[in-house]
């Protein structure tokens, strides 16, 4: 007997495929924009992992920052140039991060869990912003175009080339976070939100599996962080700071939690609508959003990728009737 | 013979409400007993003091001559006391088979891993052969939250039985279900559990399917057992019968 709701791999291949084809052809602004997307739906992807348990939080901007300074830090202290090294070094820190804060956090449930994840951003915040020689404060740090395998981009096809490597980065993720959703800790997390005292009566730990989770939550968007580093060039505190955690948590309700895919819909949706909000409306561009959000609230309470099972549906309706 | 489980001394208030006093029952291995007694009697605490939900004011509880008093519902799992609810304890977004896996999963100790599909925790498709014993098969790709409330009931049970429990402590198996859909129920979760010699004992309020189930009744009343021995002995009891029915 088969179990679960299996992705689709044509679809999600065929997904891939569209973005690693078409960017090219696409001006350089669109790359970036989409870069961004794909690097921020990591981030949103690590929520939406949470958000299967139950948990909402209101700070994981912090990992995101975590991310970005860690390859700030390589830079600037260890003098590593390899943007694979800087990821690596990411992972060990997300993961680290997360670890340490997770024994804490794990223990709380609701608004709570929100709220101490928040603190915790905003106490990164300050202290990005306060310890000046270390971090650059508000002037944040630079980050320098990073070697792939050794081998510097040529500049005219750089933002390019952090795109593919962003986009591959980001899948591999995806499907990492597949088979997390697909596991028996995967399957646990559900059931802690479903019904946490009969996941204890059962003999598992819900504590062990919100702290394995998170953890897989904090590399995420530590990942995420460090390849919207390099697209942007410039690391800032406001990474950690709680605007940036509310924008994670906008675009996983604008996505939907139905699937790993939804972040990165969620995601590129944002970017563009945020993008012409702010070119036809800059001083209310903000209200467009909330708009944007309103509208997806009443209308599709799933997110958007609940549109997917929609059309699946009116399909299934008019082959029926053609028959 | 030597009990497998057995309270000693065991009380617990909650605020004046006795819930259980100075109460010593034993249960020995592969029966099936059942508790009756009426409302506020103490019935559900003492499955909650067993499975470590509730922890006893005073008294111990030993599981096969250890003490268990005070482990964690999880613990008290570990040792293998299972228990299923007055009120269906599912996961009901997942599906009747994902709710049993996973139970499988939890037993065999992989509840954390995070890459293997779930589905390979059940190679030996264990997980249908249960829905099978359980008369659930027709519902395994139903989410749970859709099940009507005997298949829940029956889901429940099925959950703690994929532990393969050595005591099944099952509150209230047919409370909520029609009076057509009781014996049904029944009928179906007492041969599994004879079946596997599971030692099990159940709280229940319906009389006739204490009669008709139980090898052992205990009556209890006040935190105490006010009756013990056969199902027909114990309902005849003038003592019982005041205390359930209010007959003089």
């Amino acid at each position: 007997m088969a179990i679960g709701r299996r992705l689709d791999p044509a679809l999600a291949l065929a997904g891939l495929g569209l973005f690693l084809v078409v960017p090219p052809f696409l001006p350089q602004w669109i790359t970036f924009l989409l870069t961004l997307a794909w690097a921020k739906a990591l981030a949103v992807l690590g929520i939406v992992l949470l958000l299967r348990g139950g948990l909402l939080t209101f700070g994981h901007a912090l990992y995101y920052a975590v991310g970005a300074y860690t390859a700030g830090f390589a830079v600037k202290f260890l003098g590593v140039h390899e943007g694979l090294a800087a990821l690596g070094l990411a992972v060990v820190t997300g993961a680290a991060a997360s670890a340490l804060l997770g024994l804490l956090l794990a223990r709380y449930r609701g608004v709570h869990f929100g709220l101490l994840n928040l603190a915790f951003s905003m106490v990164l915040y300050a202290i990005l912003l306060k310890f000046y020689e270390i971090t650059g404060g508000t002037d944040g740090m630079r980050l320098p175009t990073p070697l792939l395998a050794g081998v510097k981009p040529d500049a005219q096809h750089l933002r390019l080339t952090i795109y593919y490597v962003t986009v591959v980065l980001a899948a591999l993720l995806l499907y990492v976070a597949y088979r997390f959703t697909t596991s028996p800790l995967g399957y646990t997390l559900r059931a802690v939100r479903d019904n946490e005292v009969r996941v204890e009566y059962m003999g598992a730990s819900v504590r062990q599996a919100i702290y394995c989770s998170y953890i897989v939550a904090g590399v995420m968007a530590s990942v995420g962080g460090v390849l919207a580093g390099f697209s942007v060039g410039h690391i800032v505190p406001e990474l950690s700071f709680w605007t940036q955690s509310g924008e994670f948590v906008f675009v996983a309700l604008l996505g939907g939690t139905g699937s790993v895919l939804a972040p990165v819909a969620g995601s590129i949706v944002f970017e563009f609508v945020r993008n012409y909000a702010f070119k036809y409306s800059p001083y209310t561009w903000q209200m467009t959003l909330g708009i944007v959000l309103l509208g997806i609230i009443f209308f599709l309470p799933g997110g958007l990728w609940s549109l997917k099972g929609i059309a699946a549906r009116r399909w299934t309706i008019v082959t029926r009737r053609s028959q | 013979m030597s009990a497998v489980l057995e309270t000693v001394s065991l009380t617990k208030f909650f605020g004046m409400v006795r819930a259980a006093e100075d109460l010593s029952v034993q249960f020995q291995e592969g029966e099936l007993v059942g508790i009756v007694g009426p409302n506020g009697s103490g019935k559900t605490t003492l499955l909650n003091v067993i499975t470590g939900y509730v922890k006893p004011d005073r008294g111990r509880i030993r599981y096969q001559g250890k003490d268990i008093t005070g482990l964690s519902p999880r613990a008290v799992a570990d040792l293998g006391i299972a228990r299923s609810f007055q009120m269906p304890q599912l996961y009901l977004s997942l599906t009747v088979l994902e709710n049993l896996v996973l139970a499988l999963a939890i037993r065999a100790g992989r509840a954390r891993e995070f890459w293997a599909p779930l589905e390979r925790v059940d190679r030996r498709d264990e997980a249908p052969r249960i829905l099978e014993q359980f008369g659930l098969e027709e519902h395994a790709s139903h989410d749970a939250g859709q099940l009507p409330e005997g298949a829940r009931k029956l889901l429940d049970v099925a959950l703690s039985f994929a532990r393969r429990p050595r005591i099944l402590l099952m509150d209230e198996p047919t409370s909520g279900v029609s009076a057509r859909d009781k014996s049904k129920v029944m009928d179906t979760l007492v041969p599994v559990l004879k079946g596997t010699g599971v030692t099990t004992i159940f709280v229940e309020h319906d009389m006739e399917v204490v009669q008709r189930y139980a090898e052992r009744v205990l009556a209890f009343d006040e935190g105490k057992v006010i009756a013990a021995g056969s199902p027909d002995a114990v309902l005849r009891d003038p003592t019982v019968r005041r205390a359930l029915l209010g007959q003089p």
